[in-house]
């Protein structure tokens, strides 16, 4: 199965890659070890909503909410009981995972447009639970100073945690798309009519799938955790949820790292257009549009454009 | 829970449907016209909120209120054509998906401008004295303003109903809603339809802006909170739909005030689960769509 993944083309330039981000933090000050960590949680954020919006076609509006669900689970787990340290990192992203069941059963039942608009009205039925339940979730106070295992308590140990399993997500991820799942999901996207023709069934592979990301999600929500030890009611609020669809945008949603880039980029803007000023959000938007303008198919999408007539070049080249 | 406070509930919750109801005609119209799932519409409905405020102000006294009243949408509707004529109707060929992240931009946009102009304090419009203190209504006692709106709410139903079937560019911008490139092959400026129908929806959301003014605290987010809410009453309602839309808000306004009776923390979760029900009973939304 890691055949795929080594026989990639990329592989040896990630491998450098990730040796660079591997030792950065033993030379670069505390503040960007921080923002790379940060860049790294969104990461997994974007890549898993692009799994079901970018692969799998699907309006996927809210997916900030099995993020946020992921972060309260551990939160809680680690603030409010004695259960093992670890035990919450595993719950976290599992019931993240069921309630994308939950709530994804009943939206691949609709499609398009109305998908997207029972996802945040479930959505936000949770977000609200959250929002109120005082007792339980701290309302919009969040849960401040949780407690980590000790052993990620210094920020380079929780940074390297983070990049190893980000790292064997995208890997996980990778193989999934690459799998005749990954395929089939893929069709649906291109030609949902057709695939039912054929006998697919659409429904569970969309369900799957939103299990799947949702999932993701859950370990990202974790892993904010770990690094910020401290959750909020906003996590679950649906301008987050459009944020990430913005990182994939930005990154190119018909690409399989775009999302990574969409997210450096808007953590990375957000973190030095902060220092200036207050209005973060106004240049979000500046960027957003002119993004829709300019780089429709993203910023990875732009570049592989960019890239594809040599390789229609050398395919010709080939068959003569 | 006794009788009366169960009906002034009820009629506030009535009246604060109105006030939905007159935003989401607005979003639901653009929506059904133009194809655009406008989330700036939030946003303009926060500006109509705030010009109310600081016209009100500028003038004083209960004239303000009503001068601000009929200027406040007017200054929206100038916005909403800036932004039509500017960005928007370069991009009507996009997806769906493209044309509702990109108006989330223009949101992004407009409430930032609006923390500029009005800064993040919170605001407040008193209501004119003719429509200040209580008058008794069916066992209970309802405040005046609350009345003014239960009045205005189908008034503007009636009047965008009239727009929509009486006047030629309404009826050209429903025949536009059905098949944009037969109007278009027709000789008809479809572009200018489109502005038309824009300008006319947002006009609407700064209305209910001005509307509410008097009712709420008016502050940097409350579009945010108020364009979930008009989405999702515009999909139980029935895409484009504007009965739709007035069904949907009396459903997600009272069962949010009754909802107050049962379980008053937790309120506003009523109204998200009545979404959640309409939506598993009927995906396509209650009313037919436009499409």
């Amino acid at each position: 199965l890691f055949k795929e993944v080594i026989r990639s083309r990329w592989f040896g330039p990630l491998i450098v890659i990730f040796l660079i981000l591997f030792v950065l933090p033993s030379f670069i000050p505390r503040f960007y070890t921080y923002i790379l960590a940060l860049i790294y949680v969104t990461a997994l954020l974007a890549m898993s909503l692009n799994l079901v919006v970018g692969h799998g076609g699907m309006f996927q509006f809210h997916h900030g909410v099995f993020y946020g669900v992921g972060a309260y689970t551990v939160a809680l787990m680690l603030k409010k009981t004695s259960l093992p340290m670890w035990t919450g990192f595993i719950a976290g992203p599992i019931l993240a995972a069921i309630v994308g069941l939950i709530i994804g059963w009943f939206c691949v039942r609709l499609t398009r447009l109305y998908f997207g608009m029972l996802q945040i009205s479930l959505g936000s039925l949770i977000w609200v639970i959250v929002f109120r339940w005082y007792n339980l979730t701290g309302g919009d106070d969040g849960i401040p100073g949780i407690p980590v295992p000790p052993i990620l308590s210094s920020l380079n140990n929780s940074y390297y945690f983070i990049l190893i399993i980000i790292v064997i997500c995208l890997i996980i991820m990778y193989l999934i798309l690459k799998s005749p799942f990954g395929n089939t999901l893929l069709a649906i996207r291109d030609n949902p009519q057709r695939c039912e023709a054929i006998g697919i069934n659409v429904r569970r592979h969309q369900l799957i799938a939103i299990v799947i990301a949702t999932f993701f999600a859950g370990i990202a929500g974790v892993l904010f955790v770990v690094l910020e030890r401290s959750v909020f009611a906003d996590l679950l609020f649906w301008t987050l949820s459009l944020e990430i669809f913005i990182m994939c945008l930005l990154g190119g949603w018909f690409t399989f790292i775009g999302p990574v880039l969409g997210a450096a980029i808007i953590v990375a803007l957000r973190t030095f257009v902060g220092i200036f000023t207050e209005y973060w959000t106004l240049i979000l938007g500046i960027v957003l549009i002119l993004t829709i303008f300019f780089l429709p198919e993203g910023v990875m999408g732009f570049f592989q454009e960019l890239f594809k007539p040599r390789h229609i070049e050398t395919a010709e080249g080939g068959h003569r | 829970v006794d009788f009366s406070a169960f009906m002034s509930q009820f009629l506030v919750g009535l009246s604060r449907a109105m006030i939905l109801f007159v935003v989401c005609a607005g979003l639901s119209f653009v929506l059904g016209v133009l194809r655009v799932p406008n989330i700036a519409h939030g946003s303009l409905y926060m500006i109509g909120a705030f010009a109310t405020f600081t016209l009100s102000k500028l003038i004083g006294g209960s004239a303000g209120f009503w001068i601000a009243l009929i200027v406040a949408p007017l200054l929206v509707a100038l916005v909403s054509l800036i932004a039509e004529r500017g960005l928007f109707c370069h991009l009507y060929q996009r997806e769906h998906l493209m044309l509702l992240l990109f108006t989330f931009a223009i949101s992004l946009i407009l409430g930032d401008l609006v923390k500029i102009v009005w800064g993040a304090e919170y605001r407040s419009v008193s209501a004119p004295d003719f429509l200040k203190g209580t008058i008794p209504l069916f066992a209970a006692s309802l405040p005046r303003y609350n009345l003014f709106l239960l009045i205005i709410g189908p008034l503007v139903a009636i009047a965008l109903w009239l727009f929509t079937n009486k006047t030629k560019i309404g009826k050209i911008s429903r025949a536009a809603a059905v098949d944009r490139e037969m109007v278009g092959v027709l000789g008809i400026n479809v572009s200018w339809v489109f502005a038309i129908a824009f300008v006319v929806g947002c006009y609407l959301a700064g209305v209910g802006g001005a509307l509410v003014a008097p009712t709420a605290s008016i502050i940097i987010g409350m579009d945010h909170s108020l364009i979930i809410e008009a989405f999702l009453i515009v999909t139980i309602g029935g895409l484009g739909n504007m009965w739709g839309a007035m069904v949907g808000s009396l459903i997600f306004g009272v069962s949010q005030s009754l909802g107050v009776l049962i379980w008053p923390q937790f309120a506003i979760v009523f109204p998200y689960l009545a979404v959640v029900i309409v939506l598993l009973l009927r995906p396509q939304g209650l009313l037919k769509a436009v499409w």
